[in-house]
């Protein structure tokens, strides 16, 4: 794929208060703010060039560097990792970078970086290398999200922030950010942490940027900047722990920008930015940067426009129903309510039940109203939105009606029957259902075609997956209109076939059920528990266990026990456990409860961490291969997208097949 | 109840030659006017945003990046509270005028303390005449001469009507005005209300810190070959004309009590100011009727007057005004700065780059007591304003 080349466009610009002539580098790759700048090899050298004219010249005061409207630079580009194939092409890019960006760094007259959009990556590290950086207020977004990739920001961004921030702030923004799921923090943020010397707001952001710099030029205004000499070992230490703690050890990338961080305490410039280097082509060598990059796509784009969707036109939805009114079912109202903003109806049969959960939904309003999230009058619509009925003709002129009840077939059907004799002809029906069939949800109606499965992930408001489940008899309109309402409640919807769990809870219950089976034969719960730490997973299985509670993890292992007896077992320890009244085999310490202990106590085969690891892979693999048999997604991508926004699993893994594609004898099928 | 209305502080961007090549030629107009609002409040920091009253804005062209209330929806966009109303003005030429005279009559009535005026005009956006749909009553009953909607034929017609003036007159006028317009500009009289306007380009992103169309080093010779446009051997030329130009103005206009109270600079204080009608054929003629009703409401006469900041929409037309007055074509009293020939006239935003220019001058001549700022408008109209030197 060709580069989309950011070009480093040169004015001269006066600047005000008889300043001098700026050189004014405008960096622009020819598109509007939905593709931003990045560079690639060929965009090095455009800026390259740019500073060999600039630096003939003697008649210059300052240097400039800003972004067309709305972005600054957002870093390397990413599509050009695929391009590197050797260790030596990846050092050679490394030290293009910083051959070029350093420049900016040790020119003789000041350089500005004027960040006037959104500055990531290597777009920051340009504004790093300058002499000074102003930011707009309006800026969206600062990061280095490198270590979310895999790679570290190594265009000089591990040297130049910890000297000009202190150790700690950028470590915050180098390892900790990227690592809570790539925050981002906006220009205040950036100028409050002292990444920029002044802030100008966006309406008139240039034109102050230069007449602050005409004012520094002439000295009228001396940046003062403090000195961080102080304790770096604590500062790296701290961040190590909490890299260690949410990764251990699985992915190198943070742990290397930590090193890095260290060493910028006493490096010089150029042993500082020969490590960079170094690191930059063992990472982007490495497997685990391969897996975020094919990651990173999955969310930006696979999980924009979701594989199986039909072309028909989705229905209008003018007013949602939702059967129930429990703590599922507010949290329905709410989402519904705030991001389509139409009427929508609870039904209970059960007076007090109703009061509850409309009550909660619009008690949640109030939260957002008091943290300032949301103004009055919205608050005000939203709460007129959301009203409870005690009988389903509430719904007759609603388009979509979701069922938050009970989880049982028969109860589930009758809901949907007793639904359907109220609503109209073509109204969609979908069920929260996490292992039922869907297509035997809708066998008994009218209307089959128009039931569709809709399996979000608690909580509700937070979670980005979306399942969407095609029954046997569901129809296009009724899909579509299903992708069209998940889009809109901000979902990554992926479409699944009408198979036991679907994805996300058949891979994590198989996952699980390996787990426990090695406990419930010997294995000491630490030892298991522990056995999958190298993967670096967002928690133990025995903490998801906990945290999803033991019985609804029985029910569903039950569920696929029975639809799959050879691969699933229902732990009869977890069944006692969960008899028992359980919250988990941990207690409130987080050490492990005794009597859970009792209770998976007597197994006389244990295995070793490895074992239980190679197992656990082994059934992964095996159960992704079947799934893929089966036809339950489109394809692995699927898969992955639904693990990584589903259940958290990180990009190093790429979800988990590139993870079980490199171990050896977990080969899928392609 | 009627009160003290003074002229507190005026800026304007550089002024464009309008066209794809242009300083403004990738700006929009909307982000002009925000640009001198936000200068305004920036320049006068004792004048808290939220005391102004009023935002008027005038544009000729009120579609596009010049629609939208241009007024309201520059001052949201400049940052100023919510609370704070604007809207839009249209009087062609006299745009800016128009926005001073109408919140100044707000003031006086005390309807406002404090209020922002201006105009814009971004004439490579919008030429003259954009999407104008002309009554055909116009013409069937001949209410107005066909010339009347060219204003370079308009110009033409001048001259007619003053024989006197002569092309060779209007072309040693021009001279001046750009002689004048450089050596203003060597002085540094006009930089210090100009606010320096970020301006993209295919090139990237510059910095537009001064006027791009005065001509300094204009001759008689050069301009005695250039062509007429709007006659065959006529004698108006693109040398003895203002040009096709983008840029916005704005001024704060107060109370003056209020401005007292504020802290606020007291330039000139507004003494009267009149608007008349003429034949639109030969709508350069406006300013001497609007200037005599202005004259007369305010008591004074011509030779009251100090200053002059007449606007260069032709040479042809202030030649008439001075004719009219007997002044002399030469008279170190009038557009003492140059005028409109050089700096350019981009339509609705020049009556406030007259006012701003006059204030500055009021302050080199403390002895001058009087000055006028006094405009010609499309279809056949002429404006006048007397100010009072309060340096």
């Amino acid at each position: 794929m060709s580069e989309l080349v950011t070009k480093a466009l040169v004015r001269d610009v006066e600047l005000p208060y008889g300043a001098g002539t700026m050189a004014l580098i405008t960096l622009d790759n020819g598109e509007d703010h939905t593709k931003p700048n990045t560079f690639g090899e060929q965009g090095l050298l455009s800026l390259n060039e740019a500073l060999d004219a600039i630096a003939a010249r003697a008649d210059l005061a300052a240097v400039g560097v800003t972004g067309k409207p709305f972005i600054f630079a957002v870093g390397a580009d990413l599509k050009g990792v695929e391009q590197i194939t050797t260790r030596e092409d990846a050092l050679r890019i490394a030290r293009l970078g910083h051959a070029v960006f350093r420049r900016l760094g040790e020119s003789p007259v000041p350089t500005f970086a004027f960040v006037n959009g959104a500055a990531m990556g290597g777009g920051l590290e340009i504004a790093l290398h300058c002499s000074y950086r102003t930011v707009s207020a309006g800026v969206p977004a600062v990061a280095l999200p490198e270590c979310f990739l895999g790679l570290v920001p190594g265009w000089g961004g591990t040297q130049l922030l910890p000297r000009l921030i202190g150790p700690e702030k950028a470590l915050t923004l180098i390892v900790e950010n990227p690592l809570s799921q790539n925050r981002m923090i906006k220009g205040p943020e950036a100028y409050a942490l002292g990444i920029a010397d002044a802030m100008f707001e966006p309406a008139d952001f240039l034109e102050e940027s230069m007449r602050w710099a005409a004012r520094v030029v002439n000295g009228d205004v001396t940046v003062e900047r403090a000195a961080h000499d102080g304790d770096w070992t604590s500062a790296v230490d701290r961040a190590r722990t909490l890299v260690d703690m949410r990764l251990r050890g699985a992915a190198p990338a943070p742990y290397r920008a930590l090193d890095l961080v260290a060493l910028a305490h006493t490096a010089t410039r150029d042993e500082g930015f020969a490590a960079e280097d170094e690191a930059l082509a063992d990472l982007l060598m490495g497997p685990e940067l391969r897996a975020g990059l094919y990651a990173f796509d999955l969310v930006q784009r696979r999980a924009k426009k979701p594989a199986g969707v039909p072309e028909t036109e989705p229905r209008k939805i003018t007013k949602v129903g939702v059967v129930g009114a429990g703590l599922m079912a507010s949290q329905f109202a709410l989402l519904f309510a705030r991001r389509l903003e139409v009427p929508v109806v609870l039904t209970d049969l059960d007076q007090e039940r109703l009061d509850k959960g409309v009550g909660a939904a619009h008690a949640e309003i109030d939260r957002l109203l008091a943290k300032g999230r949301i103004k009055g009058d919205k608050a005000n619509q939203l709460k007129a939105l959301m009203t409870g009925s005690l009988t389903k003709d509430a719904f007759a002129d609603a388009d979509f009606v979701i069922e938050a009840v009970f989880e049982d077939l028969k109860v589930k059907q009758q809901v949907f029957a007793e639904v359907e004799a109220v609503v109209t002809d073509d109204c969609v029906l979908a069920t929260n259902t996490s292992s039922l069939s869907v297509t035997e949800m809708a066998a008994g109606l009218r209307h089959p075609e128009r039931v569709v499965g809709f399996h979000f992930f608690n909580p509700v408001a937070v979670m980005p997956l979306l399942e969407i489940v095609r029954g046997a008899r569901t129809g296009d309109p009724a899909l579509a209109t299903a992708f069209a309402v998940g889009r809109k409640l901000g979902k990554s919807c992926v479409l699944v076939k009408d198979a036991p769990a679907f994805v996300v809870n058949r891979l994590l219950t198989r996952f699980m059920g390996e787990v426990v089976a090695a406990v419930d034969e010997g294995t000491p719960i630490e030892t298991a528990d522990h056995a999958l730490d190298p993967l670096g997973l967002p928690m133990t299985p025995f903490t998801l266990l906990q945290l999803v509670g033991p019985a609804v993890g029985l029910h569903v292992a039950e569920t696929l026990h029975a639809a799959f007896p050879g691969r699933f077992g229902v732990s009869e320890n977890l069944a006692r456990l969960v008899a028992a009244g359980k919250p988990g085999v941990y207690g409130a310490d987080f050490t492990i409860d005794p009597e859970a202990r009792a209770i998976f106590d007597g197994g006389t085969d244990p295995s070793t961490a490895e074992r239980v690891r190679e197992r656990t892979l082994q059934a992964l693999a095996e159960e992704i291969r079947l799934m893929l048999e089966e036809g339950v997604v489109a394809d692995a991508r699927d898969i992955d997208l639904c693990m990584i926004l589903g259940a958290g699993w990180p990009f190093h893994l790429g979800g988990i097949t590139p993870y079980l594609k490199r171990m050896e004898g977990l080969l899928l099928p392609a | 109840m009627s009160r003290e209305v003074v002229f507190v502080d005026g800026v304007r961007t550089p002024f464009g030659k309008s066209g794809p090549k242009g300083l403004y030629a990738e700006t929009r107009a909307d982000d002009l006017v925000v640009r001198v609002i936000r200068e305004l409040i920036r320049r006068n920091p004792s004048l808290p945003p939220e005391r102004v009253d009023e935002v008027a804005v005038a544009a000729t062209t009120q579609i596009g990046d010049q629609g939208l209330t241009i007024g309201r929806s520059a001052a949201i966009l400049a940052g100023l509270p919510k609370s704070v109303p604007g809207y839009a003005i249209d009087r062609m030429c006299a745009g800016a005028m128009t926005a001073v005279t109408n919140v100044a009559g707000g003031i006086a009535f005390g309807a406002y303390d404090v209020a922002i005026a201006g105009g814009v005009e971004h004439m490579g956006r919008h030429p003259m005449g954009e999407g104008v749909d002309p009554n055909p009553r116009f013409v069937s009953e001949r209410l107005v001469d066909q010339s009347a909607l060219f204003m370079g034929v308009t110009a033409e017609n001048l001259h007619d009507r003053y024989p006197s003036i002569t092309k060779e007159r209007a072309d040693a006028y021009a001279v001046l005005s750009q002689e004048r317009a450089a050596k203003a500009y060597a002085d540094g009289r006009i930089q210090p209300d100009l606010v320096p306007m970020a301006t993209r380009s295919a090139q990237g992103w510059g910095l537009a810190t001064a006027d791009e169309p005065p001509r300094p080093g204009t001759t008689l010779d050069g301009l005695a070959g250039l062509k007429t446009p709007f006659r065959a051997h006529g004698r108006v030329t693109a040398g003895n004309s203002s040009g096709i130009n983008d840029g916005a103005t704005g001024c704060v206009v107060a109370a003056a009590d209020v401005a007292d109270e504020l802290g606020l600079s007291k330039r000139m204080r507004l003494v009267s100011y009149a608007f008349a009608g003429v034949d639109p054929e030969v709508m350069g003629v406006g300013p001497i009727p609007a200037t005599e009703r202005a004259l007369r409401l305010a008591g004074l006469s011509i030779g009251d007057i100090g200053l002059f900041e007449i606007n260069e929409a032709f040479a042809v037309q202030v030649l008439a005004f001075l004719e009219h007055f007997g002044l002399a074509d030469d008279d170190p009293r009038v557009n003492a700065y140059g005028g409109a020939i050089a700096y350019g006239h981009p339509l609705a935003s020049s009556g406030v780059r007259l006012m701003t220019q006059l204030s500055r001058q009021f302050q080199e001549h403390p002895e001058v007591r009087y000055g006028i700022t006094t405009m010609c408008v499309g279809l056949g109209m002429g404006g006048t304003v007397i100010w009072e030197n309060l340096a």
